[in-house]
């Protein structure tokens, strides 16, 4: 039974909201698109193009900070390039995303290859260093849990906040949260489906950059090729996992965040015994498991996937 | 203020257009990365164009990598039709080739023909199988299938990892993870001696005119039409919604399926974790350039394996990096996005504010 | 004294197409204050095109809309915008109601009508406004409600509640009866007059005489796009404003008498289970038989959709008994409904009816394509299937390109001709019409009443799901109603009037009605 000791120690759980920041960043920038009506399969390609765009801009002597704004930035244009597409051009959500985590990606990439031609080893930079607020995280648990963190990771748990204020409590989110569920609606209360669900997809793609960017500036210190390594797709399943409600993804996130550092630790007690990607493949089995369950009882934003355009008949 | 009113019939002559303008703006927009790569942009093209189509060898290469990519664009072709989102074509790609290297690696021996046959058919078997999965899923529990296929293919991925550093490691492969090799009688022969040309272009073709017939003339091929354009319709004219689905991921994946064992008993002779660059997303834009048509999914096949080699090629000769292959097939993929809006729509430059 | 009445709306030669079609063929129209218009015309006559331009939806290829501003000066509009008709004070009840199930009745009142931008939403002084609006117009609502939860006639006055609450001077209904029993029409009406009274102007949309002559003041007719006829409500008479609306002599369909035969259809307290009224059915018994009309009235959403998937064989019960001709139905699956012999037109042309981008040739074929007729060894008959779609144009006139034409391409009348001819193929013994007019013109609806009546003259059992009530009485040998899952026993209609009908529509035992 010692393995399971490991789940009430501090430090399992400060690895476990490490693990999960990029998730609560991808799982709240897909989470605003879908409120709003868009699928964004673009997820993944973003988180890469975040998690390059951070990293080049401190690379190339920005700051850390300048390194997160780009990566929002770069974010919300891949954004509009989907928004665009689906929204606009009332094209397919699913392979619209797909072109973009596609053209992100690779894009990503050759940057990369454009900035470090001949790299073999990727060049490391100087990450965000954990807070330690005096006083703050010093508490007992809480204190390491949530202050030995990164801005990175608090500034990830503030915006989950902040969207579910601004779902419940603003107009504008009242208008997403329709325009989600019935266009048709909004449209005849005076107000334009397209820029708000453009908006919405914007936003949220600059959101899932951070994601991105956390790991190259926050957990890897570098950039590699495939690093993204499936988190866009796993946040996808865990919007439906959390039944599109921010503090419901902020749980699964963290969750799921829990599930992968007790994996690493699980590994590290069975040793050989198991082939070690066995582990590995935790986290994508443990996504399409909620997938399998969820799907059928969760709520949908009723006009997810459904395109809108004006003057149809 | 751009508005969009619906053409009636879209006209022929467009239809066919629209995907050659497509690839041609593809190749265009990749200007601007060949110069952010500060390569001289004329050579670029040129290097490209000459190590694609300029010499035999060449021709022979993007032959070689059309194979697969012909399987994986049908792959992609008849699920989409059926909107079946199959994105896994290259975790079945995978499975089909260590279904292959487990038949074909000498556990059993056997003559030629019924070597190649058994590495063929199991893993067409191992790829749909791999599919029914998420099929079951969507259509049972409403998971949607983008999402588990892709996930799949990291599992997959994962799962080969472990096989070829285990059960199915070379012993021989001086701790390189790599497979046993495939045995010569379970190898698919080459076509052209001395190239990379081999027998799996010929499963590949009549794969493509097979379900070119099995949609257009057979009543299967017709439920399955009526079931991607309309799925409510198709119940309620009686046709089974479920059954249909279930039969489009198990074409799918077995052509997906196909496409790894050409790769393996073809080409490589043995599993690597690299066997495919790709080549199962690359058929989702094969797909879509050929307009869902598996006559068409040859054609495209062909340019975007001449995609692949030209950019090799350009890689070597000026060193601007391969990755530029990928970029020009997803450019390619959004702008055969939007020429379908351009055939399906009249694209109206209105009064603004109105 | 009408004339003293400022304007408060002009239409000026408005005009829009749609692609070949004229929707609206330079059609002007004056509104003035606190009057109510109402603008008749068959389906497809433009009525709803000239009120989406009105309110923006859509862009009028020429004309203009003026409106009045607060110093009675007529403004001209900005044209395809809402946001600009709403602050106009244009208010809108569209037949498709535009609401927000899954929200409350509230947020999809204040929806739009903060600024975007605030931090906070002021819902308490929403709040208050509404509950005096409630108070002065007698539209009563749960404010906290979901709309899901709530009935047709509810939806319709958070529509209304909308529109006042945006303080409109102008409100525009669109078939704003379609959905209501007689006595909830009463009073819509009623609370209409008395807004106008207060000095709101309402247009409201209608194909229906009677209530054009019962709650207009004025009448304007639409026929093919263009404005035929305008009058004062009082000195018009009935039948002059048929004769406009319609434009030429449509023989009507007779009933002829027959007597009815043995069953053909037998429903022994069947239930369906569902997770709400809608989809769900409780305890239904029916029989039908050989050569009779039985018509199912009822409110939307009363459980008319789940008798008619039961019926279609797409849901199968969870009690009771199903016979056809003497024979319990075990296997409920559309495909074995068909071969059965079952005739079926689905409620929903578009979504259900037909696969719009095949051709009509692969949609006439669509339901025995299974069948020796159509396949030899699993091969398509290319030549059989056209055969058949051509047939199916001669015999019923379906005006297309031809069989291989995509049938997306067909307007409703002629997509729903192509549906009938694929129902009634083979003379099927029961036939299941689930609103099979609805949207139609009227020279399409009298061509499927005609069809429907013949298959009864030959024998075939009908059943009629609708939601217009004089299409039932002029079809139906028998009516039940459908209230909450439950259907009443079914009444010979030569017994029932409309005032009756529609007490029972709202849940009253027919006894008692009668009593």
């Amino acid at each position: 039974m010692e393995i399971f000791d490991i789940l009430v120690t501090v430090s399992f759980w400060v690895a476990a909201l490490r693990i999960a920041t990029p998730l609560i960043f991808g799982v709240t920038g897909a989470l605003l698109c879908e409120r709003a009506g868009v699928l964004n399969l673009g997820i993944e390609g973003i988180m890469t193009v975040g998690a390059m765009t951070g990293w080049i801009t401190v690379h190339l002597g920005g700051s850390l900070w300048g390194g997160v704004v780009a990566a929002m930035a770069m974010g919300a244009l891949c954004g509009l390039v989907l928004a665009v597409l689906t929204v606009k051009l009332g094209l397919s959500q699913h392979v619209s995303g797909l072109g973009v985590t596609m053209l992100a990606t690779s894009a990503s990439y050759f940057t990369y290859r454009v900035v470090l031609p001949n790299a073999n080893t990727p060049p490391r930079i100087q990450p965000f260093e954990p807070l330690n607020i005096p006083g703050l995280s010093d508490l007992p648990v809480i204190g390491p849990i949530l202050f030995q963190q990164t801005a990175l990771t608090l500034l990830a748990i503030a915006l989950v906040a902040l969207t579910a204020w601004f779902l419940n409590r603003t107009p504008l989110g009242l208008a997403l949260r329709a325009v989600g569920e019935n266009p048709a609606a909004v449209e005849a209360q005076g107000l334009d489906v397209h820029r708000l669900r453009m908006g919405a997809v914007v936003a949220g793609s600059a959101v899932m950059a951070l994601g991105g960017a956390f790991l190259t500036m926050s957990a890897f210190n570098a950039f590699f090729f495939e690093m993204v390594a499936g988190r866009g797709w796993i946040c996808i399943a865990l919007t439906v996992f959390a039944s599109w409600r921010p503090g419901k993804a902020l749980i699964g996130a963290i969750l799921f965040g829990a599930f992968d550092a007790f994996q690493v630790r699980l590994q590290q007690v069975v040793g050989g015994a198991v082939p070690g990607q066995v582990f590995l493949m935790i986290p994508y089995l443990l996504s399409i498991v909620a997938l399998v369950v969820w799907s059928r009882k969760a709520s949908y934003p009723k006009a997810l996937m459904v395109p809108y355009i004006k003057g149809q008949r | 203020m751009i508005r969009l009113e619906p053409r009636g019939e879209t006209p022929r002559l467009l239809a066919l257009t629209a995907p050659v303008v497509a690839a041609l703006v593809a190749l265009a927009l990749a200007a601007i990365p060949i110069m952010a790569a500060g390569a001289p942009l004329l050579k670029a093209y040129q290097v490209m164009f000459e190590g694609a189509l300029g010499s035999r060898f060449a021709l022979t290469e993007v032959v070689s990598r059309a194979t697969p990519l012909i399987l994986t664009g049908l792959a992609a072709a008849i699920a989409f039709r059926a909107r079946l989102y199959n994105i896994g074509a290259e975790g079945q790609l995978y499975l089909g080739a260590v279904a292959a290297v487990a038949v074909g690696s000498g556990r059993f021996d056997g003559p030629p023909a019924l070597m190649i046959a058994a590495v063929l058919i199991a893993g067409a078997i191992a790829g749909a199988l791999l599919m029914l999965g998420p099929t079951l899923m969507k259509v049972k529990l409403g998971a949607d299938e983008v999402v588990t296929t892709l996930l799949l293919n990291f599992i997959v991925i994962l799962f080969v990892q472990i096989m070829i550093e285990g059960p199915m490691k070379d012993p021989m492969s001086l701790g390189w993870p790599q497979s046993e090799p495939i045995i010569d009688s379970a190898a698919l022969p080459k076509l052209i001696e001395k190239t990379r040309v081999h027998a799996g272009l010929i499963v590949a073709l009549v794969a493509a005119l097979g379900v070119h017939v099995f949609l257009a003339h057979t009543v299967p091929g017709f439920r399955i039409r009526a079931v991607g354009a309309n799925p409510a319709a198709a119940r309620f004219a009686g046709m089974s919604v479920t059954g249909t689905m279930l039969l489009v991921g198990a074409l799918s994946g077995a052509l997906a399926g196909l496409a790894g064992v050409g790769e393996v008993a073809g080409l490589k002779g043995y599993l690597t974790n690299n066997l495919s660059p790709g080549y199962g997303y690359a058929g989702i834009v094969v797909a879509m350039l050929a307009g869902l048509s598996p006559l068409g999914v040859v054609l495209a096949a062909f340019f975007v394996a001449a995609v692949f080699v030209g950019a090799d090629s350009m890689s070597r000769g000026i060193n601007v990096s391969s990755y530029i292959a990928n970029l020009i097939v997803a450019l390619a993929l959004i702008s055969v996005l939007v020429s379908g809006v351009v055939t399906r729509w009249r694209i109206r430059f209105g009064r603004p504010g109105g | 004294m009408t004339e003293t009445r400022p304007i408060v709306l002009e239409l000026r030669t408005i005009t829009k197409r749609f692609g070949p079609l004229v929707a609206n063929d330079a059609v002007d129209l004056v509104m003035r204050k606190g009057e109510i218009l109402a603008l008749l015309g068959e389906n497809g006559a433009g009525k709803t095109t000239l009120m989406n331009i009105l309110f923006g939806h859509y862009l009028a290829d020429a004309g203009e809309v003026l409106v009045a501003d607060a110093h009675g000066g007529l403004q001209p509009l900005p044209p395809g915008s809402p946001h600009a008709a709403l602050a106009a004070g244009i208010g809108m009840v569209h037949q498709h109601f535009t609401l927000a199930e899954n929200l409350t009745v509230l947020d999809n009142i204040t929806l739009g009508t903060e600024p975007l931008f605030a931090l906070h939403r002021s819902t308490r002084a929403a709040r208050a406004k509404l509950e005096d609006l409630m108070a002065r117009s007698g539209l009563t609502v749960d404010l906290d409600a979901t709309v899901a939860r709530l009935a047709v006639g509810e939806r319709q006055r958070i529509e209304i509640l909308k529109a006042l609450y945006r303080d409109a001077r102008i409100l525009v209904l669109d078939e704003p009866t379609a959905v209501l029993t007689p006595q909830e029409s009463d009073g819509l009406f009623a609370t209409l007059r008395a807004l106008a009274a207060q000095g709101l102007s309402v247009v409201f949309i209608s194909h229906k005489l009677n209530e054009v002559v019962s709650a207009s003041d004025r009448v304007a007719v639409l026929r093919g796009g263009r404005k035929v006829a305008e009058r004062e409500t009082a000195g018009a008479d009935r039948a002059t404003l048929a004769e406009l609306m319609v434009g030429r002599p449509i023989a009507a369909s007779r009933r002829e008498p027959r007597e009815p035969g043995r069953t053909v259809l037998k429903l022994d307290a069947v239930s369906v289970a569902g997770h709400d009224v809608r989809t769900r059915l409780a305890s239904v018994s029916l029989d039908l038989r050989e050569g009779e009309v039985v018509g199912v009235a009822g409110v939307s959403g009363n459980g008319q959709t789940a008798l008619a998937s039961l019926v279609c064989g797409l849901v199968a019960p969870s009690a009771g008994t199903m016979t056809l001709l003497d024979q319990a139905l075990t296997e409920f699956d559309p495909g074995a409904f068909v071969a059965a012999g079952i005739g079926r037109i689905p409620e929903d042309r578009h979504s259900e009816g037909v696969v719009g981008s095949m051709s009509i040739a692969e949609n006439v074929a669509l339901e025995t394509i299974g069948t020796e007729r159509f396949q030899t060894g699993g091969f398509l008959k290319f030549g059989a299937m056209r055969q058949a779609a051509e047939e199916a144009i001669r015999g019923y006139e379906i005006k297309c390109p031809g069989p291989d034409a995509p049938i997306r391409l067909l307007s409703g009348g002629n997509m729903q001709k192509a549906i009938l001819a694929r129902a009634l193929d083979g003379a099927p013994k029961l036939i299941i019409a689930n609103q099979p007019t609805r949207g139609l013109d009227v020279g399409a609806v009298a061509e499927v009443h005609r069809r429907l009546l013949a298959a009864r003259m030959r024998g075939a059992a009908v059943l009629l799901i609708s939601e217009d009530l004089d299409e039932l009485f002029e079809l139906s040998d028998r009516i039940a109603v459908m209230f909450r899952s439950r259907l009443t026993a079914a009444l010979p209609s030569a017994g029932l009037d409309l005032k009756t009908l529609g007490l029972m529509m709202a849940g009253h035992d027919p006894a008692e009605v009668a009593a």
